[in-house]
């Protein structure tokens, strides 16, 4: 668990002239789940989007495997087996959820394996056979967001990044999809999850980060984090429940 | 429809104030249009009030609209809804048999009053009403008959059967038994609707599947007509030489639109490609010395039967020496229309494959989500170039066949209006649907020439009415009607490219409304 799989280097990134990265560092090895937690507007979803080239980092370096990244369209980032289910889902909407799996699955390039993937994702997500030639736009969000991340994974992809996967869902389906995930980490993916839910996504992963205005303030592993004082002020307050449960 | 709670003489009155304020908006507007006219006399313009023509117009939206008001809007039970039933596979009630019934018995009076009277347009009118009623019990009772075939399947083998025979069958009905049908014209029209159903189609993988706004589509069409007759006439090609260089040229085109375009979506796509369609027509125009400007190029030869020409004498053998027949002008004609068939076929063909590969299915893709598209690792950039270049090698395939089929292109043969209308033809049928593109290819361009038939309407508007000039209005007021009535085309489902059940059509409702 040593070596770095993907690692952000200093990397500034603007939108326009707007700075909105400082210098951000992260590194996740293979086999972890890594979270970066933030409130609105940290720029948790632009470090997220910068790994992809949308926007370029000005400064810095993204290392993938091995293979400088930071300068390279963002279709061919995607080729080297980076998945994401992103922010606010984007499956297409007028197309089945079968077609929306068979995009995923191009970047495999394996149309003989295709059918032995479907098996698999259905298996983690079975609500998507039974949607599966209903239209992605007719699909409740909680339903959009499995086919969101279950096309991600037909590209069988080296490390998966989630969008706040669990925004404006129930509890429930929350709590479905987090346990999807740790499954598909335990079968070996690497997970980089972006999430303001942090209390649920702390006690999911492995190590994570915590970010402000830009900026990595804190790191550590998520039961180092949970138990900061910052944390729970910044992120846990009110949640006095799931504190409770925790035994703090 | 309104609540079943208000009265009857309620009703009323809300249908003849809504009637009233129409009418009133309408002499509003017609006051200055119709009520009045200039005329130009020796003492110079003179204003002639014409209040006949003013009133008549006031009163159809007055009567109009209360006739609407109390029957259908704000009746309890609308009549139209008994039309409706005949297109559903709902059960008939008794209402529906009486306004059904006594729909066709008054449309029978009134073609037996109107032979009587003298007035073939009324009786025109009415056996239209009563073609109408009929087809809808036909449908219904086919439908009640058998409820489980595969309608739309049937549809389509059907049009194309019809397609592939209808020239050969008349043809020797004609030779044989001299019935005196105009096959002349059938043919030389069913050439032109079939070159607006090629084009449809080429510019449904543009618009349709890309989601790619093009309102230059006619550049396409005229690089591949002068390609093909700049070919044609100065190197003395032949047809099938000439025809994939013409496609090539124009898809080579439609990669030297999509650069400068790539970034671009929606309406700052459909500016660029617009000015795009001037250009070329501009070009055209103006570089004399190798298009011949205005005058255009004239003698661009005829096709040949694989080296057999269709002509009355010739060096070598001729097309009707080498099979034994009678020269007729109409083999030549016969063949330009298997020709444009095979070449729509062609690109319908090409369609339906592409969308099951990784290419078309990303073209799909892209006109719903291009980020998305594109963190799936699909090279948006080439996709879009393939979706312009293949478009555009469609419409200068039909190009090329056009400019041989004419015999004589001008720039005036590519004007934006052609582009409108292939691009209406796409949007009307449905976007994406290579079905509804076709009927609606048939529809407008039959349409139009419909309307030069029509001396009927004569009896209403007077001698010297020509229906035809109306044609530009009709075409707005269709697509209003389809906007209206159909946002997203007459046939608005889509197949899906791949299923776990049954392949079932998705309608495509919710999404993508008057978008385009």
């Amino acid at each position: 668990m040593s070596s770095s799989l993907l690692e952000i280097d200093t990397v500034t990134a603007c939108y326009g002239r707007l700075p909105v990265l400082h210098g951000v560092s992260l590194d996740i090895k293979l086999g972890e789940i890594v979270a970066l937690i933030g409130a609105n507007g940290a720029g948790k979803t632009t470090t997220m989007m910068t790994i992809f080239g949308r926007p370029r980092a000005s400064r810095g370096r993204i290392v993938f495997d091995g293979r400088d990244i930071t300068q390279l369209p963002t279709h061919e980032i995607a080729r080297l087996r980076i998945a994401q289910s992103p922010e606010g889902r984007r499956i297409f909407p007028r197309m089945t959820v079968m077609e929306n799996l068979q995009m995923g699955a191009i970047i495999a390039g394996d149309p003989d394996g295709f059918d032995h993937d479907l098996d698999r994702v259905t298996t983690l997500f079975p609500v998507l056979k039974a949607r599966a030639d209903q239209r992605g736009g007719t699909l409740s969000g909680g339903e959009q967001q499995m086919l969101a991340i279950a096309r991600a994974l037909m590209g069988r992809p080296k490390l998966l990044l989630l969008d706040e996967p669990s925004l404006g869902l129930a509890p429930l389906i929350v709590k479905q999809i987090f346990a999807a995930i740790k499954e598909l980490n335990r079968d070996g993916l690497t997970v980089f999850l972006v999430e303001q839910n942090a209390y649920h996504t702390l006690k999911l992963a492995d190590r994570g980060y915590v970010m402000v205005n830009g900026n990595i303030t804190l790191s550590g592993t998520g039961d180092e984090l949970l138990a900061r004082k910052e944390v729970r002020a910044a992120y846990l307050e009110g949640d006095t429940a799931m504190l409770k449960e925790t035994g703090a | 429809m309104a609540e079943p709670g208000i009265s009857f003489s309620q009703r009323v009155k809300t249908a003849l104030w809504d009637s009233f304020l129409a009418g009133l908006i309408a002499f509003a507007l017609f006051s200055l249009v119709l009520g009045l006219r200039t005329e130009d006399n020796v003492t110079g313009l003179t204003l002639q009030p014409r209040p006949m023509l003013l009133a008549t117009a006031v009163g159809i939206v007055f009567f109009g609209r209360l006739l609407l008001n109390l029957f259908v809007w704000q009746a309890e039970h609308p009549l139209t809804a008994s039309f409706a039933k005949l297109f559903t596979r709902e059960p008939f009630d008794r209402r529906d048999v009486t306004v059904l019934g006594g729909t066709a018995a008054f449309a029978v009076l009134g073609i037996i009053v109107a032979m009587l009277l003298g007035a073939p347009a009324y009786a025109l009118i009415a056996t239209a009403v009563l073609v109408f009623v009929g087809l809808g019990l036909l449908r219904r009772a086919i439908v009640y008959a058998f409820p489980d075939l595969p309608y739309a399947r049937i549809f389509v083998v059907a049009g194309i059967l019809f397609a592939l025979f209808f020239p050969l069958t008349t043809y020797a009905l004609e030779s044989a038994f001299h019935l005196g049908m105009p096959l002349r014209y059938w043919f030389d029209l069913s050439i032109l609707v079939l070159t607006y159903v090629m084009l449809g189609w080429g510019l449904n993988i543009v618009v349709g599947l890309a989601g790619l706004l093009d309102l230059g589509y006619v550049a396409f069409y005229a690089v591949g007509a002068y390609t093909f007759a700049l070919l044609a006439t100065h190197f003395g090609l032949g047809f099938w030489i000439c025809l994939p260089i013409a496609g090539l040229a124009a898809a080579a085109w439609g990669i030297i639109l999509g650069f400068p375009v790539l970034r671009l979506r929606g309406d700052y796509l459909a500016i660029v490609t617009l000015a795009f369609g001037e250009i070329i027509r501009i070009v055209l125009l103006n570089w004399t010395e190798v298009t011949n400007g205005p005058n255009g190029i004239s003698g661009i030869p005829k096709p040949t039967f694989f080296g057999l020409p269709f002509a009355p004498f010739a060096d070598g053998t001729t097309f009707a020496q080498f099979f034994g027949l009678k020269y007729d002008a109409l083999h030549g004609i016969i063949f330009l229309y298997y020709v444009i068939l095979a070449l729509a076929l062609l690109t319908n063909l090409v369609t339906l494959r592409m969308r099951r590969l990784p290419i078309g299915r990303a073209w799909e893709a892209m006109r719903e989500d291009e980020i998305a598209c594109r963190s799936l690792g699909i090279n948006t950039t080439i996709t879009k170039l393939t979706a312009f270049a293949t478009g555009a090698m469609f419409g200068g395939l039909a190009g090329g066949f056009f400019a041989t089929r004419q015999g004589f292109i001008s720039p005036e043969s590519f004007t934006f209006i052609e582009s409108a209308i292939i691009l209406a033809i796409v949007v009307l049928g449905g976007m994406g649907s290579q079905l509804g593109v076709a009927i609606a290819a048939v529809v407008l361009v039959g349409g139009f020439e419909a309307l030069r038939h029509t001396d009927g309407l004569q009896t209403f508007f007077g001698e010297g009415f020509d229906p035809a000039l109306y044609r530009m209005l009709l075409f707005g007021i269709a697509m209003v009607g389809i906007m209206v009535w159909r946002p997203r085309g007459l046939i608005s489902s889509r197949a899906p490219t791949i299923a776990l059940g049954d392949a079932r059509p998705i309608s495509a409702d919710l999404v993508n409304e008057g978008r385009a």
